[in-house]
C-alpha cells in the first residue's frame, strides 16, 4: 500500500499509456470486443483507486514530489547540485483537484461510450485515443516541468483532434477536428517559444526552479504574455473562442466531455504559470483586471450567441464558453486583490474558492448535458431543435437528466451550480457591483435559452416520425447517472466539498513558496 | 555589424516566424495554411537550437571536456522532441484536408465551410 | 509503377538504406542519431519502394496487421523498460553496472564503446521499431486514400 502511494503519480500516467497500446493487440486477437471493454473498465477502475489514495495522501501529508531516474523518489536536488536536473512530477492540492475532476468524467464517458460505439469501424482507435487523452490530461495536472507541460499539451491536442474528427463520413466532423488541431498547433508553438525565452535566461526548465531564480526582466514579461495568450486560446476565452463551438458540436459519444476537460486543463496551466511561476513578482492588480475582462467578455458573448442557436449541441458549446467566463471572473477577482491582505481575507479568498468550485460543477453538469444531446442524436439522428418534439414520452431518463443539467447550469438550488454562483455573486459584489449585475443577467439568459430548448424538444405533441423511438441503452444511462449523482451530492453538501477539496487548492495557489520549497529545499 | 553577425540566427528565426504568421492570417488555401504552420515550427526550432550556442565551445560528447566551454546540449533534445511532435501534427492536418476535399470538392477555406453561426 | 530500371535499382538500394538506418538507430548513444532519426531513414527507404512500385501493389504484399503489432510492441518494450526500474524509481537505469550495456566509459575523447549507457540503446531500438511501423502506416494510408481506396483496420 505504501508502495502504491509513493509511486502513484507515475502509475496514474503510465498505466493509461500502456493500456492505449495494448488495446489494438487485444482487438486483433481472439478476445475481440468484449475483451477490450472488460480490459478498459478494469484499468480505469484501478486508476480511480490510485487517484483516491493519492488525493487522501496529498491532503494529509502535503506536496508530493516524484523524480524520474534518481535513487529515491523525493530526491529532486541531489547532493552538491544547485538546480534540479531530472524530470519531476509535483502533486499539490490544485493538481489533485483537477485530477479528481478528470477521472470522474473519464469514468462516466467510458461507460457511456461502450454501447454507443457498437457498429462503428476502427473502434480500437477510439479507445486508444480516449486513454491517450486521459493520460495526457493527468500528466498535464501532475507535471513540475515546463517542457513536460508542452509535450503533454500537444499529446492532448492530437488525441482530442483525432477524437473530434472520428466520424469521417460526415463533412462537418472533419472541419471541426481540423480547426481544433490548427488552433492547438499554433498555440503550442507559442508556448514553446516562451519556454525557449525562459530557458535562454535561466538555464533551468523546472517550474519551481524558475520561480526561485526569476527576476522580472522585460523578456520575462514577453514570455508571460505569450504563455497567457496561448492558454487563453486553448481554453476558449473570448475573443479567441472561435474554434470551440465547431469542435464541441461534432465530437462523438463520450469524447466531448473529455475534450471539454482538456480545455479546463489549459486553464489549470494558466493558473499554475501566473500564480506559482511568476508569483510575487507580477503586478497582480493589472493582470487580475485583464483576467476579469476576458471572463466578462466570455460570459456575455457566449450567452448572447447561444440564445438563437437551433443546433442543440452548438448551443451547449456556447454555454460552455460563457460558464468559463464565470471561473475566470472568480479567480481574476482573487488575483486582483492578492497584494492586499485585508481585502484578500475579506472576499478575495472566497472569490477564488467560488471560481475553482465552479470548475468542478461546470465540468459535471456540462458533460451531463452533452451526453443527453448525444443520446438524442443516437436515437433520432439529428441535432436540429426545429425538427424535434415530444421526446419526453419515450425517453424518460434522458429528459430527467436534461432537467437536472439545465437547472444546475442556471444556478437553481438544490443543485451544485447554485453554491458556486452564489459565492461568485457575493464576493464580486464587494469588489465591483457592475460585474455582479452582469453575472446575474447572464445567468437569467442561460435559464431562458435552456427552457426554450426544453419546450421545443421534449414537451409538446408526439411527432409521427418519432413514434417508435425508445429509450437509450443501459450503459449510456449508467454513464449519465454517475454524473447526475455527483451533481446532486455536490448540491446538497457544498460545504463539505469546499472545505475538503476546494480550500486546499486555493491555498496551494495563493501560497507559492510552499511549491518552491518542496523542490529547492534548503538551498540558500 | 558585429552585433548582427553574432545574432544572425535569431534574426533569421524572427523573419521565419513573421512570414509564417502572415501566411496563417491572410491566405485562404488550406494547403498554404499547413505550410505556414510548418514554417512557424521551423522558426521556433531554429530559435531553440541557436540559443544553446556558446562562442568557441566544444562538442558536448566527451565526458571530461579538455578545456573551455561546451555548447549546451539540452536545447538539442528539446528541438528533437518538437520536430517529432510537429511531424505527427502535420500528418494529421494533411489527412483532414484530404477528407475535406473529398466531401466538398474545394480546399478554399471560405467555400468549404459547413458550420456557421 | 515506374520503369524497369527504377524498379531494379530500388530493389538493390533498399538493402543499403536499411543497413544505414539500423546503424543510426543502434549507435544513438555514441554518435548523433537514435530512435527517431534512424527510423525516419528506414521509412524513407520504404517510401522509395512505394514510389517505384505502385502503392496498390505494395499493399497487396504487406500484411497490415504486422504494422499494428510492431507499433504496439515497440511502445510496450519502452514502457516495460521504464517499469523495470520501479524497485527504486520509474525510469531508473537498472542496467548500469550489469554485464549487458553496463560499462562506464572512461573520461576524455575516444572512439566510444558500444556496450555502455545502460538501457538507453534498448530504448533506442524500441523507439526505432515504433517509428518505422508508425510512419510507414501513415504514408501508406495517405497514399492509398488519395487514390480512393481505404486501408483496413
Amino acid at each position: 500500500m505504501d508502495f502504491l502511494v509513493t509511486h502513484a503519480p507515475i502509475l496514474i500516467v503510465a498505466l493509461p499509456l500502456v493500456a492505449a497500446f495494448v488495446i489494438p493487440l487485444i482487438g486483433i486477437g481472439r478476445a475481440g470486443d468484449r475483451g477490450r471493454n472488460i480490459f478498459s473498465l478494469v484499468i480505469l477502475g484501478l486508476i480511480v483507486f490510485l487517484v483516491a489514495i493519492l488525493a487522501e495522501n496529498v491532503h494529509a501529508v502535503g506536496i508530493r514530489v516524484y523524480t524520474f531516474g534518481a535513487t529515491a523518489p523525493e530526491l529532486a536536488l541531489p547532493h552538491g547540485y544547485m538546480v534540479p536536473v531530472r524530470i519531476i512530477f509535483e502533486v499539490d492540492s490544485m493538481s489533485i483537484f483537477m485530477g479528481i475532476i478528470v477521472t470522474t468524467v473519464a469514468l462516466a464517458a467510458l461507460i457511456y461510450s461502450l454501447h454507443f460505439m457498437k457498429g462503428q469501424t476502427g473502434q480500437a482507435r477510439f479507445y486508444s485515443l480516449m486513454f491517450l487523452l486521459y493520460a495526457a490530461m493527468m500528466g498535464l495536472a501532475f507535471t513540475g516541468d515546463m517542457f513536460n507541460l508542452f509535450v503533454f499539451l500537444e499529446i492532448a491536442s492530437i488525441a482530442g483532434a483525432g477524437l473530434a474528427a472520428y466520424r469521417t463520413n460526415m463533412a462537418d466532423a472533419v472541419e471541426g477536428g481540423f480547426k481544433y488541431i490548427v488552433i492547438s498547433a499554433i498555440s503550442a508553438l507559442l508556448v514553446l517559444f516562451a519556454i525557449g525565452i525562459l530557458y535562454a535566461q535561466y538555464n533551468v526548465l523546472n517550474i519551481a526552479a524558475l520561480a526561485y531564480y526569476m527576476q522580472y526582466t522585460p523578456l520575462d514579461m514577453l514570455a508571460l504574455g505569450l504563455l497567457a495568450g496561448a492558454f487563453v486560446i486553448k481554453l476558449a476565452g473570448a475573443p479567441l473562442h472561435m474554434w470551440a463551438p465547431d469542435t464541441y458540436t461534432v465530437a462523438p459519444a463520450g469524447s466531448t466531455p473529455m475534450i471539454l476537460a482538456a480545455s479546463y486543463m489549459s486553464m489549470y496551466a494558466l493558473y499554475r504559470v501566473t500564480f506559482t511561476m511568476y508569483g510575487g513578482q507580477i503586478d497582480t492588480t493589472a493582470i487580475g483586471w485583464i483576467v476579469i475582462i476576458v471572463g466578462v467578455l466570455s460570459m456575455f458573448i457566449g450567452v448572447m450567441m447561444a440564445v438563437h442557436q437551433t443546433d442543440i449541441k452548438r448551443m451547449m458549446a456556447y454555454h460552455a464558453i460563457s460558464q468559463g467566463g464565470y471561473m475566470l471572473l472568480g479567480v481574476g477577482v482573487g488575483l486582483a486583490v492578492l497584494a492586499d491582505p485585508v481585502a484578500l481575507a475579506n472576499y478575495g479568498r472566497d472569490a477564488m474558492n467560488g471560481g475553482i468550485f465552479h470548475i468542478i460543477n461546470h465540468v459535471f453538469y456540462k458533460s451531463l448535458l452533452f451526453m443527453t444531446a448525444e443520446a438524442i442524436f443516437f436515437r433520432i439522428g439529428t441535432r436540429d431543435t426545429n425538427k424535434m418534439g415530444g421526446l419526453a414520452r419515450n425517453m424518460k431518463w434522458t429528459t430527467a437528466f436534461y432537467v437536472i443539467g439545465a437547472l444546475a447550469i442556471s444556478g437553481i438550488p438544490p443543485f451544485n451550480g447554485f453554491a458556486s454562483k452564489l459565492l461568485i455573486y457575493e464576493t464580486v459584489l464587494k469588489f465591483s457591483p457592475v460585474l455582479s449585475v452582469i453575472a446575474m443577467f447572464v445567468s437569467l439568459v442561460t435559464l431562458a435559452s435552456f427552457a426554450k430548448v426544453f419546450y421545443a424538444a421534449f414537451t409538446g405533441p408526439e411527432l409521427p416520425a418519432f413514434r417508435e423511438v425508445r429509450e437509450v441503452p443501459k450503459s449510456m444511462i449508467i454513464g449519465m447517472s454517475i454524473l447526475a449523482a455527483c451533481i446532486i451530492f455536490l448540491g446538497l453538501f457544498p460545504g463539505l466539498v469546499v472545505d475538503n477539496i476546494v480550500a486546499p487548492a486555493t491555498d496551494a495557489l495563493i501560497n507559492h513558496t510552499a511549491y518552491v520549497n518542496a523542490v529547492m529545499g534548503a538551498v540558500p | 555589424m558585429e552585433n548582427i553577425a553574432h545574432n544572425f540566427p535569431f534574426v533569421a528565426s524572427a523573419l521565419l516566424m513573421g512570414v509564417a504568421f502572415y501566411i496563417i492570417l491572410f491566405k485562404k488555401n488550406l494547403i498554404k495554411l499547413i505550410m505556414g504552420i510548418g514554417m512557424l515550427s521551423s522558426g521556433v526550432n531554429l530559435f531553440i537550437v541557436a540559443l544553446g550556442y556558446r562562442t568557441g565551445g566544444n562538442v558536448p560528447i566527451y565526458t571530461d571536456v579538455p578545456e573551455g566551454l561546451m555548447v549546451l546540449s539540452v536545447p538539442q533534445a528539446l528541438t528533437l522532441t518538437s520536430i517529432v511532435i510537429n511531424v505527427a501534427v502535420l500528418a494529421l492536418m494533411l489527412t483532414m484536408v484530404i477528407h475535406t476535399y473529398r466531401h466538398t470538392g474545394d480546399i478554399d477555406s471560405e467555400k468549404s465551410r459547413k458550420l456557421k453561426g | 509503377m515506374l520503369s524497369k530500371i527504377v524498379r531494379t535499382v530500388a530493389n538493390q538500394l533498399i538493402l543499403f538504406i536499411l543497413i544505414f538506418g539500423l546503424y543510426v538507430i543502434a549507435h544513438g548513444h555514441l554518435t548523433p542519431g537514435g530512435g527517431f532519426q534512424g527510423g525516419a531513414v528506414v521509412v524513407s527507404g520504404v517510401v522509395m519502394l512505394m514510389v517505384a512500385f505502385s502503392s496498390q501493389d505494395f499493399k497487396k504484399s504487406l500484411n497490415e496487421r504486422l504494422l499494428t503489432i510492431m507499433e504496439s510492441t515497440g511502445a510496450l518494450i519502452f514502457a516495460a523498460l521504464g517499469f523495470g526500474g520501479l524497485g527504486t524509481v520509474f525510469f531508473y537505469n537498472f542496467l548500469v553496472g550489469s554485464p549487458i550495456f553496463g560499462r562506464i566509459p572512461p573520461t576524455g575523447p575516444g572512439p566510444g564503446d558500444f556496450w555502455t549507457a545502460g538501457f538507453i540503446p534498448l530504448m533506442n531500438f524500441a523507439v526505432g521499431l515504433k517509428v518505422i511501423a508508425g510512419l510507414s502506416a501513415v504514408i501508406l494510408a495517405i497514399a492509398l486514400f488519395a487514390r480512393g481506396e481505404e486501408m483496413e483496420e
